[in-house]
């Protein structure tokens, strides 16, 4: 029995061990506003390199939570510039790796075609029951709707209408379900393949808020892995560049 | 030691959870009265959706209410035709939601007490005249009171503990639909850990209380 097997356990040990020669794993920490492109550079990468990225999406806050506590994210992209910092600041990161790889653009949604004007004038009358935001205390696009309101000096007025998505994705369920008339919410959401998606559109004018940046940073895990390293050189190349600016994100 | 908010927040979610449980003990109690008396074939199809949050994700529970809670929903329309508005992001949004939430929590443990009290008491009472509402308040009340106060315990902690569902359909607005579980989520989000440790660290301790008063009266009781 035993002699019978070993030939056929040391073949598969050989094809496993060559498979994992040959092509790397990375585990990467990935913002969820940012799920849909980065599947698709996953699927890309994988075909022209190999490597196989394992992704794992979340909100930002939590992701951070996890790697502090032992997760083995070996590359992590923030929907902010200010968690990648914080972890390069408190030795969590391969120092120098930071950069940014997109940057958001904040709109004004309504489900409904034609209710949200092309220079958001809509705000300003006020017809409306419910403005969804993100929880701005969290969420970097939260953050500039703020700052877009207070700009516009309609922060006050509107405040009482807010309704608070903990994350884009949520905030978006609010106004697709009808249950907020309008909201703030990212670019990338309402946009594939470069076309927007139905409702009506306000894109903020990028004046009126900070520049959402959104950083990316090889993490304490991925030194010296080749996997991890060639994902991000990926990330800055042409072919991830198309999907991410088709997915309404800037560079 | 808390601040202003999770005042707020605490607040909120004992008034939440005060309200659904009286509300399901109101409603559960027929509820349960007829699964454990009904020869219908229907008891098993209620019971099932009765039980239904005890397996779905809230998530699930709380996607599907915003729906039908929604101004397109059918329930959406219904409420905005009598008037009322629409309920996600708003308390009573929260206690109907809560109420179908707990429900299990509330209904089976009485369903169970007035299994256990059975039909003989009834049929006792029967043969002395009373009639079933007296029967009822004055025999089957009394023999099923730790069945009562079982539901009304988890029935109330499940509701302080509840989160996707209230995430999902409350819009976390301060002193209306923000609850002790979204604000401590908020707490981590933000990175504030020491806020969230004095709130979650509370309901750690509440929640143990309360069950360690519910198996400890069980055990009492069944040793009498």
């Amino acid at each position: 029995m035993k002699s019978r097997f070993t030939p056929l356990l040391a073949g598969l040990v050989f094809a496993v061990s060559s498979l994992t020669v040959q092509a790397g794993e990375v585990q990467v920490a990935v913002a969820a506003n940012f799920t849909a492109p980065m599947r698709k550079i996953a699927a890309a990468f994988e075909k022209d390199t190999g490597h196989k990225a394992l992704l794992a999406f979340g909100a930002t806050g939590k992701l951070y939570a996890q790697i502090k506590n032992g997760a083995p994210f070996q590359v992590f992209l923030a929907a902010d510039d200010k968690t990648p910092a914080k972890l390069e600041a408190e030795g969590d990161t391969v120092p120098g790796s930071r950069f940014t790889y997109a940057i958001g653009t904040l709109v004004l949604w309504s489900a409904q075609p034609g209710y949200v004007d092309q220079q958001g004038e809509v705000l300003k009358k006020g017809q409306f029951k419910h403005l969804a935001v993100t929880n701005p205390k969290t969420a970097p696009y939260g953050a500039a709707a703020v700052a877009t309101l207070t700009k516009l000096g309609l922060f006050d007025g509107l405040q009482s209408t807010f309704v608070t998505g903990e994350n884009v994705s949520q905030t978006y369920q609010f106004i697709v379900t009808g249950n907020a008339e309008l909201g703030f919410i990212a670019l990338s959401q309402v946009m594939t393949d470069g076309q927007l998606s139905g409702g009506s559109t306000w894109i903020v004018p990028a004046d009126l808020h900070e520049p959402i940046r959104q950083d990316a940073v090889v993490l304490a895990n991925g030194k010296d892995q080749p996997a991890a390293q060639a994902l991000v050189e990926y990330l800055k190349g042409e072919k991830a560049e198309a999907i991410i600016r088709s997915h309404g994100y800037d560079l | 030691m808390l601040s202003d908010a999770n005042v707020a927040a605490v607040w909120l979610t004992l008034k939440l959870a005060t309200i659904t449980t009286v509300i399901l003990l109101i409603v559960g109690t027929p509820l349960a009265w007829w699964l454990a008396r009904t020869p219908s074939k229907w008891k098993g199809v209620v019971g099932a959706v009765v039980a239904l949050p005890l397996v779905l994700p809230p998530t699930v529970l709380g996607f599907y209410l915003l729906i039908t809670l929604g101004p397109h929903g059918p329930i959406g329309q219904l409420t905005q035709f009598l008037g009322w508005g629409v309920l996600p992001f708003t308390f009573a949004g929260l206690v109907v939601a809560s109420v179908f939430y707990s429900m299990p929590f509330v209904v089976q443990p009485l369903q169970q007490a007035f299994e256990a009290v059975g039909a003989r008491p009834l049929e006792v009472a029967a043969t002395l005249r009373a009639s079933p509402w007296d029967a009822f308040f004055t025999v089957v009340l009394p023999l099923a009171k730790p069945g009562f106060i079982t539901a009304a315990i988890l029935g109330f902690a499940h509701t302080v503990g509840e989160f996707g569902v209230v995430l999902m359909i409350g819009g976390n607005i301060p002193e209306r639909t923000r609850v002790v579980s979204v604000q401590i989520y908020d707490h981590v989000e933000a990175l504030e850990y020491a806020e969230a440790h004095v709130l979650a660290g509370g309901m750690l301790l509440f929640s143990f209380l309360v069950l360690l008063a519910l198996y400890s009266r069980k055990r009492t009781s069944a040793w009498k």
